[in-house]
């Protein structure tokens, strides 16, 4: 269990993260979603006490993570794949991890075991790939067998292979009890492995909700309708009460009602069809609309004119 | 995994009763825990510093220095070069002065090379305590240091004293091996600090390299000047006369004894460690 109470970061004139509210629950897996520099990275150094709070706390099962004594059998985490020294070889990467929490030594060859890295634990980590990489962060953060995981990112990088196995430990971990903490810029992802969902932009709450609800909510439905009788088409809907959307290249847009429905009117009024299709907008689209006023880094397809740079500050 | 599965309530909905949370932690591990302490910490880190190809290098060239040029010296000269009164272990200074920088350059990368490679925030996650990490990096570091140098020293002066002769006290050969092994130990540790400060390996080696070298340079400098005060005092307290001291050589009459330059040495290591324990402890990382 992890909570999240009122936490602000500030460096120098930016808000990195505004005001966060939320709780991470045991037995799920928690997806923690938001565009690129919202503030994801930053909150999770917080709840490791590497960043210190501008305002607000992170409690660890009601303690602070400095209080706790062997943080690594209450919390793993996997940062960044990056984060260790590449001149250390695998097995004495974890070695020096295991010992510094008085963890048996027997626990490195058994994780390593885990993300199958046993044939290279002798050799030195700057040779490995990324996706290597990302198993030996997962195989620290299970060192000390802890409740709590917490995964920034583990998917990038990785081949289909590596996904795969990821959100199927994901799942396993959470489903052995554990709280799973993980984060991630895309939606498609969350959408296979979270339960929870919480959603932040430019460093605010913008979301908290179950996985379910945010489909059910987020993801709208319509049908799509083609005629080269568009205009007579409009004019039929229009007197059936029906609300109709121009899409342009020739198609209209109509929501919340039956295709089976706008079919039979149509016939009813001879009118031709080419199409007449139910669509639902994907949870991406939903994300990108949820998220749309918050984006830090906008592409733009033209060169920007004389306005300078927009925004100041990075990911880190 | 290896650890039995717990099958628990589901949290599914966020109405979960969140005052029961504590009850139901969910998963419990098998792994035996107990509290950490330093010792860990030192465990942890003696397996870091063994197991870097750094660390063997600069002991490698520390050790080659001190013995090598040692050796040299006393193949060049033979026992009639000696002048009377005088020690051939005293000949050991100038390996000794050239196998502190190894020593320094491990020192800064001992902290530095963590903030270098983003370490540093996998050992602070697993050691919120950033003063005991510090504090186990600091003793690992200067007890390898000074039991690696008390090897060299003690080699290289009795290479010295056998191949050349001469007399030699007790005292002198205390000062020569487990003197300088502790002035130099502190001299690691002052980089340890620098490099804890400034978190930058480069940086931290430059300035360090110029810390031993340039007193002794600008007092050069000042000689035609009439700033003698001044010229008197670098040369004094400049690194290589401190450790000169300890040979019983000094390049100015009354110089600070080995006590004195243990004292000065320790004391400005202390300053700067504290220092790195204040300022590490608000950083974010």
């Amino acid at each position: 269990m992890i909570e999240v109470a009122g936490l602000s970061k500030r460096y120098g004139q930016k808000l990195a993260v505004d005001d966060l509210t939320f709780q991470v629950r045991p037995g799920i897996v928690t997806g923690f979603l938001g565009p690129n520099g919202a503030g994801k990275s930053t909150t999770m150094r917080m709840m490791l006490d590497l960043d210190r709070p501008t305002a607000g706390a992170v409690r660890i099962d009601g303690k602070r993570y400095t209080d706790l004594k062997d943080p690594l059998t209450y919390v793993g985490a996997l940062l960044d794949a990056k984060a260790l020294h590449g001149g250390r070889s695998a097995y004495n990467h974890l070695l020096c991890l295991a010992q510094s929490n008085g963890i048996p030594a027997s626990r490195v060859g058994e994780v390593l075991d885990t993300v199958g890295l046993t044939a290279v634990a002798k050799k030195r980590s700057k040779g490995f790939s990324l996706g290597m990489g990302q198993r030996l962060g997962i195989a620290g953060a299970l060192l000390g067998d802890p409740q709590i995981l917490m995964f920034d990112e583990p998917v990038n990088g990785l081949d289909p292979e590596g996904i795969h196995w990821i959100r199927n430990l994901m799942k396993s971990l959470a489903a052995q009890g554990r709280t799973v903490f993980v984060s991630s810029h895309l939606m498609s992802e969350m959408a296979l492995t979270a339960d929870h969902l919480v959603v932040i932009g430019q460093g605010r709450l913008l979301a908290d909700t179950s996985m379910a609800d945010f489909i059910r909510t987020n993801s709208r439905s319509y049908v799509r309708l083609r005629s080269p009788q568009q205009e007579r088409l409009r004019d039929v809907l229009h007197q059936a009460g029906i609300t109709v959307v121009t899409a342009g290249n020739g198609t209209l847009e109509v929501d919340g009602v039956a295709s089976e429905q706008l079919g039979e009117l149509a016939a009813q009024h001879q009118l031709v069809l080419h199409e007449l299709s139910p669509q639902q907008a994907s949870l991406e689209e939903a994300f990108m609309q949820l998220t749309a006023g918050s984006v830090e880094y906008h592409a733009h397809s033209e060169p920007a004119s004389g306005q300078g740079w927009g925004s100041t500050g990075g990911e880190n | 995994m290896t650890t039995p599965s717990t099958p628990q309530a589901q949290y599914g909905s966020v109405s979960a009763p969140e005052q029961q949370w504590q009850a139901q932690t969910g998963y419990v591990s098998p792994v035996p825990l107990r509290r950490a302490t330093l010792k860990d910490a030192l465990a942890s880190e003696w397996t870091k510093i063994r197991s870097v190809r750094s660390t063997l290098w600069n002991f490698a060239v520390m050790l080659a220095l001190v013995l090598g040029i040692g050796t040299l010296i006393a193949l060049a000269l033979s026992r009639r070069d000696m002048p009377p009164g005088e020690s051939a272990v005293a000949l050991g200074f100038v390996g000794v002065l050239l196998g502190i920088m190894p020593v320094m350059t491990l020192g800064v990368m001992t902290i530095s090379s963590e903030y270098g490679t983003g370490m540093i925030r996998t050992t602070l996650t697993a050691c919120p305590s950033r003063a005991r990490v510090l504090g186990a990096k600091a003793i690992v570091f200067a007890a390898l240091t000074f039991v690696v140098t008390l090897v060299a020293t003690t080699l290289v002066s009795a290479v010295l004293l056998f191949s050349l002769g001469g007399r030699t006290t007790g005292a002198l050969w205390g000062w020569a091996t487990v003197g300088v092994s502790a002035y130099v130990a502190l001299i690691g540790l002052f980089a340890l600090a620098v490099g804890a400060l400034l978190r930058h390996s480069a940086g931290a080696i430059t300035l360090m390299i110029g810390f031993v070298l340039l007193p002794l340079v600008l007092a050069l400098f000042l000689a035609a000047s009439p700033m003698h005060g001044l010229q008197d005092f670098l040369l004094e307290y400049s690194i290589p006369s401190q450790l000169g001291v300890f040979y019983g050589t000094s390049m100015v009459q009354g110089a600070p004894g080995g006590w004195e330059a243990l004292g000065i040495m320790g004391g400005l290591t202390a300053v700067f460690l504290g220092l790195a324990f204040f300022v590490q402890d608000r950083r974010d990382v």
